[in-house]
Formats: C-alpha cells, structure tokens, sequence
C-alpha cells in the first residue's frame, strides 16, 4: 500500500475544490438552520442555480463571466422569495417539503429534454464558460509536492475559493453577532415571542434565507468553474444531505463549524475510499468482498451511518454547543 | 448521490465516471422512459479505449461490434418479436426482431452511420413510440469494439390512440399509480401521527420490498404468488417490527428530538441506498415470471393482468387498513395517539404497542407498494428514492399525519402526475405534481383535509 499516495490524496481533499463547495453550501445552511431554525432541504437548488447562471449566460448567450456571477446572485434571490413566499409561514416540516421538492423541480426542468437547447439536458453543459476566470491565473505550473498536490487550474480554483470562503465566514461572524444576528436566534428559539416584541418574524426568516441561499449559489459558482462543466444530476438532494452532514458534523450554530466540517468531511471521505481502494487493489481486502467499484458504495454506508451516529450520540456536533443549539426546537 | 461519485473522481475517474453513466442511464430509465429522443449511451468504455490504442486498421476491421438494446412498452414490460431493421454503409443490411425478453442485438463489422428503424407494425395495440415519426435512430460507429446501445422509447400511443382513449389509459394508470403511493403514504402518515417522526427512510421500505420480492422469486425461483406473500411479512418484520425495536423505540427513550431523529432517518437512507447498491448493483431488473405478459384490452384501456391482480389486492389492503384504523380497538388507539399521546397514555393505552403496530401495519403496506411496483415495473435500488418525494407530497397535499387525507392526496398526486402528461412533457410531469404541491399549500396550508391548528 502507498501509504504517501493515500496522505497526499487525503491532504490535498481536505483542502480541495469540494472542501470548498461543501463549506459554502453548509455556511448557507449554517444561516438557515443553525442561526434561524429554517430546514431548507433544498439547498441543492440554490448551488444548481449558481452553477447554471454561471455557464448558461455565457455558454448559451454569450454574456461576460463577470455579468453572469451578478446573473446568479439574482437568480438565488429570486428562487429565495419564490421558495420564501409560500412557506415561510408554515410549519418547519412545511417547508422542509417544499424546499426538497423545489430543489427537484430545479433538477428535472435542468436535466430535461424541453429545455436541451439552453440547458444541455441531462449531459449538462461543458465548455470553456469559466475563461476568463482562468485567464488570471497567475500559476502557470502546478503544484506537486509529497503532501499536496493540485493542477494549475485547481490551484487558483482553490486560492480564491478559500478567500471567499475566508471573506463570507469574516461577513457571517460579523452578521450574527450583530443585534439583527440576535433576533434571528431569537427566532430560533421562539418565533412567537419575537413577534411579540413587535419583530417582523417573516421579514427576518425571508432576510435569512435569501444570504443563505446566495452563499449556497456561491457554492454553485465554485462547483460550476472548477469542473467547467455543470451535471444536473450532480444537485440532486443528496447534495442538500451532505452539506447538512457537513453542518452537523462541525457543529451548527458555530460560524466556523461549516468550514471544519466541510474539511472533516471530506478527509474522511477520500481517506476511507483510498484505503479501500488500495486495500483491494493491492489484494489486502479479498475481492469477494469488495469490488472495486463498490469501494465508493461502502464509503457512503459508513457516511449514512455516520450521520445517524453523529445524531444520536453527538447532535452538537464536534465543536457545536449543546446550550446554543437544542436540535429540536419544532416540527 | 450522483454528485459524490462525480466529487470524489479526484483520483479515480474513470471509475466513477462508469458508475455514474450506469446510474444516468438508471436515471433516464426512470424519468425519460417515454422521452422523445432516443438515448444513446456508450457503454463498455474502458474496453475502448484499449482496444483502439492497441488494435490496428486490419485488426480493427475483424472486431465485432454489437448495436443492441432492449425495447419495452411503457409499463416497463419487454416486448417480443419487434422488427428492427438495420442499413448501414456498405450495402449491410439486416432485420433483427426481439426476443422474449424484449432484448435485440445485431452485429456489425464496419464503421461508419447505421440507420435503425423499429418496425411500429409489430408493437402490440396500446403501445406506440412517443414520436411516431421517430422511429428511426442513427448510431454513429466511430469505432470499432464498442457496442452501443440504442433505445426506442414507448409510451401511451400517440398515434394509434385518441384523446378519449389515451385520458382513459392515463387515468387508469394514474389510478394505480395513486394506489402504490397512497399504500406507502398511509404508513408515512400513521408513523408521522404517533411518533412525529418525518421518515426520510420510508422509500427503502419500497426498494427492500422489492428485492425481497426480486431475491425470492428469481434465484430462490419461488413462484411470484407464493413470494409475493412472504415478502410483505418479511418486510413487515424487518422494516416495520425490528426497524421500531432496535431503532426508533431506543432513541424515543433517549429523547431524541425530532429534528434529530429526521435527520438519523436521512442517514439511514443514506446507507440502506448504497447497500441496496453494493448487494445489486445499479441495473434495473424485471422478475423472469410474468416479464413479458401481454396487456388485455378493457374498454379504452389496455392493462395487464398482473396489474389488475396487484392493484385489487392492493385496494383490499388499503380497505381493510382503514377498517383497521376506523372499527378496530388499536387502530382507534392509534388515532388517539396521534391527537395527543400524553392525554391517550392517561387512559390507559399503551402508547409504545400502539406505535409499534402502526410500524409494521406502516412497513407492510409500504413493502407491498415496492411489490406491485417490481412486478409491473421491475426493480432498481433507486425505486424508493423516486418515489419518497411523491409519497411526502401526497402526505403533505392531504394534510400531514392524518390517514385518509393521505389517501386522497395519493390518488390527486397519482392522477395528475399521469394526466398531466396530456399537455406537457413526460419527462416533466413530477415537476407538475410537485408544483401543485406548492400550489395547494399556498392556498391551503393544512392540506386538503387537515385541521387547521396543525399549521405552525
């Protein structure tokens, strides 16, 4: 077994593209759920709608990248009120239904036939759209070292990602801890007393998740550029879940807990899949076993039960407090 | 989960990008079975990619390659003794028809553009191409050793059949289609009422119904009759009986919250998918008894017997749940849990027996819903999962926790989502139903027989 390949795989995860993506869907997350006490399971739908503003104007319409990222922005915005307007009123399980379907509808009207001419289809659009990204790229070589290793590209992808990562947790920790970062907990914590003392409860909900889903857009632009391709299926709600392991994992209610989790998360993961993998390559686990390609099926069983024993034995999370966040307030 | 296959290529791409083609392909079974276009989908890539590296012009000319596919009717029942006919370059010519597992195959030595033309004289009344004037596919042969895999997708006749005959058709099958939700929602339902838990696991109750249904009848070869049976009472044990015992009743003790315990049941179906994965694989597969029945002409309508058998038992059981529910001692139990449990344990009911029998009354129908669907349909491991968000949205459209406004949201849910295909796409018709899900709770927040002071 190379156990320095597996170290260097790991490390380079750790910090990666995907570190980066999951960090900004759970910081998203992190502002419905953990500040607000709104279950949005369809955060999936607000990276999809990044990732597709991103590539479809340019792609499709021939509009500047630069264009396009205010193009996303708006779009999230407005598929916040369309998802706010009917929900946020109801019943915290109301909404989780809701958003998890809306995210759907995002994904089937993306992946469908109708609309292959603008939107690729179910192949998804792949093409040059992130150039002028690229174009500023200060690294013209790669970097290779025993521990971390990532392609030109990627390591510009993963410098700026991580300064806006950086920039919005800054903006996150400045927002909650303000007086209107304290009624949002309030709101967490008894909607009707807030009301009471004369807050406009649906206002600030409406407020929370109109940031959380640009952050989780955000998130879609990374997803988009750094692949330079969008998949619709790759929205699919088992994204939402694994950024909400992701949140767990690091603690909800923490303004650093998404970013932790996002790096726990994924170390786990392409820790657990290398080991595997090499293990069966190199016949120290038998075939019979495990496959090859059932290596990434086992990584997910251990990430399902994970999460259950995550939330029975530890629902604060690593670095969460259990004061801050009784994961039960409704529903 | 398609997206972390895709994340996690960072090192073994060509691996995942297999696996991921395999589930768009289970995908576009799925959704786009009655899409307009054909799907061309490549498979045996890296066997490919060696062979046209290594193998030179003369060598390449002596492989053989297959086109192949398999042509089925819109209940996903494979079609015998269709006509495809194949004219390629060079003068090839070859009709090849399909046989009784609806599969065809022919093969070919050159490169260059194949014309495949499905002979629509030979599909049986009630099936017809989604585009009648699409019979015809192109494959492009780029190269020689990679066989590719065309398919003709069938839906309700366009052609052959009138508006009148093909509302009837729909209706029908949106009937059945409400009945498998409604017999899966009634669980969701009843389970949500006494515990408050909102079951993210409810559809691998369906997948594992199904491949216990799958398991016993094709390699323990019982007859589907006799495994059909053992299959809901093993899954009325497994998910509902032992599900409850070992999971849910030790975290109600723990005091788990409710929240919590959603987002354990996420987990859990998290991990029963991909194990559902591991042991089957990503296919989708059909029982070998009853694949290829023939569908009976009733009226307007065309169906199968094996579905008229499936649906009838399947309204005796929801007719004898809600007698259950309505005359019974526990099920009237059960109702008083669900107003309030604290108030029912005062009386004396035995709340924890209550919930445990609304689990495994919950499990077995729900694991008889993944049996009529495997019968029909055939299995996959993604069965439960396309089906969860329909159940939650006729949970939801009837008015969370209460058992007959599951039932009516079921049969609008089912209804629309096939009618709805009278105006607008058939690959868009879950987006449909799910908008009016939107719809309705905008309107009317407490569903459609709900009680008002549910809203929060």
């Amino acid at each position: 077994m190379d156990f320095l390949f597996i170290a260097q795989q790991t490390l380079s995860a750790t910090i990666g593209v995907n570190t980066i993506i999951f960090a900004l869907a759970a910081i998203g997350l992190n502002m419905h759920f953990g500040y607000t006490g709104l279950l949005n399971f369809g955060q999936a739908g607000f990276l999809a709608i990044g990732a597709y503003s991103v590539a479809v104007p340019v792609i499709s319409f021939g509009i500047p990248l630069w264009i396009a990222f205010l193009i996303g922005i708006f779009n999230s915005v407005i598929f916040a009120l369309l998802l706010g307007v009917p929900t946020l009123k109801l019943r915290a399980d109301y909404l989780a239904i809701v958003t998890i379907a809306a995210a759907e509808i995002v994904r089937q009207i993306a992946r469908s036939a109708t609309f292959n001419e603008w939107l690729g289809g179910s192949d998804g659009i792949t093409g040059k759209f992130g150039k002028d990204f690229f174009a500023l790229n200060p690294f013209k070589s790669g970097l290779d070292t025993p521990i971390l290793r990532f392609n030109a590209n990627d390591l510009w992808v993963v410098i700026t990602g991580w300064s806006l990562v950086a920039a919005i947790t800054f903006v996150m920790w400045i927002m909650v801890n303000s007086p209107w970062g304290r009624v949002m907990r309030a709101i967490r914590e008894d909607e009707d007393a807030v009301r009471s003392l004369g807050k406009n409860v649906y206002l600030y909900k409406m407020q929370s998740l109109i940031i959380g889903g640009v952050i989780g857009s955000m998130g879609g632009f990374v997803y988009a550029l750094s692949r330079q391709s969008v998949q619709p299926d790759n929205y699919g709600t088992a994204l939402t879940f694994f950024a909400y392991t992701v949140l767990i994992l690091g603690g909800a209610a923490r303004v650093f807990s998404p970013v932790v989790g996002a790096m726990i998360f994924w170390f786990l993961i392409v820790f657990i899949e290398q080991v595997l993998r090499q293990g069966v390559t190199n016949n120290v686990i038998p075939h019979w076993l495990i496959g090859v390609n059932q290596v990434s099926q086992i990584r997910f069983m251990l990430m399902g039960l994970g999460l259950m024993a995550l939330m029975i034995f530890r629902p604060q999370g690593i670095f969460g407090d259990k004061k801050e966040l009784a994961l039960d307030a409704k529903a | 989960m398609e997206i972390a296959l895709n994340l996690a290529s960072v090192t073994s791409k060509n691996n995942s990008s297999l696996i991921g083609s395999l589930k768009s392909y289970c995908r576009h079974f799925l959704f786009l079975k009655a899409s307009s276009i054909a799907i061309l989908i490549l498979l045996s890539f890296s066997s490919a990619i060696s062979l046209g590296s290594s193998a030179s012009a003369a060598e390449e000319a002596a492989t053989p390659t297959k086109l192949y596919g398999t042509i089925s009717g819109k209940d996903g029942a494979p079609l015998p003794n269709i006509g495809v006919a194949v004219i390629g370059p060079e003068g090839f010519a070859k009709d090849v028809a399909t046989d009784a597992e609806g599969k065809w195959e022919v093969e070919i030595l050159t490169k260059g553009t194949f014309n495949l033309t499905i002979n629509q004289d030979d599909l049986p009344d009630g099936q017809a191409l989604t585009d009648p004037t699409k019979s015809t596919v192109r494959a492009n042969v780029f190269m020689l050793g990679v066989d590719l895999r065309l398919l003709f997708p069938i839906g309700p006749g366009v052609a052959k059949a009138s508006t009148l005959e093909r509302s009837a058709q729909l209706a029908v099958d949106g009937l059945i289609l409400g009945l498998i939700i409604g017999l899966a929602a009634l669980g969701l339902s009843l389970i949500f009422g006494t515990t408050g838990l909102t079951n993210f696991a409810h559809g691998e109750i369906l997948t594992f119904g199904g491949l216990l249904l799958y398991y016993l009848s094709a390699i323990i070869k019982l007859p589907v009759l006799v495994a059909a049976p053992i299959a809901v009472l093993l899954g009325a044990f497994i998910s509902g009986f032992l599900q409850d015992r070992y999971l849910w009743k030790p975290l109600r003790k723990r005091g788990t919250g409710l929240i919590a315990m959603l987002v354990v049941s996420i987990g859990l179906a998290i991990f029963l998918r991909y194990f559902f994965l591991f042991l089957f694989g990503g296919d989708t597969r059909q029982l070998p008894q009853y694949a290829g029945q023939a569908g009976l002409e009733i009226g307007l309508v065309n169906i199968t017997p094996k579905s008229i058998l499936t649906t009838v038992i399947g309204i005796i059981f929801i007719i004898l749940a809600t007698f259950w529910l309505l005359r019974t001692r526990m099920g009237k139990a059960s109702r008083a849990v669900s107003d309030n449990p604290a108030l029912a344990s005062a009386s004396g009911i035995d709340v924890q027996k209550v919930i445990k029998a609304v689990w495994i009354l919950g499990a077995g129908l729900a694991t008889y819903a993944g049996v009529i669907v495997t019968v029909n349909q055939g299995v996959s491991f993604l069965m439960g999962q396309d089906m969860l968000l329909l159940i939650f949205a006729a949970v939801t459209l009837g008015g969370l926790g209460t058992a007959n406004g599951a039932l009516v949201g079921s049969l609008i849910i089912g209804l629309f989502v096939q009618l709805s295909t009278l105006f607008i796409p058939t690959e868009l018709k879950y987006v449909g139903a799910l908008i009016v899900l939107i719809i309705i709770l905008v309107v009317r927040p407490q569903g459609i027989l709900g009680k008002k002071e549910r809203i929060g």
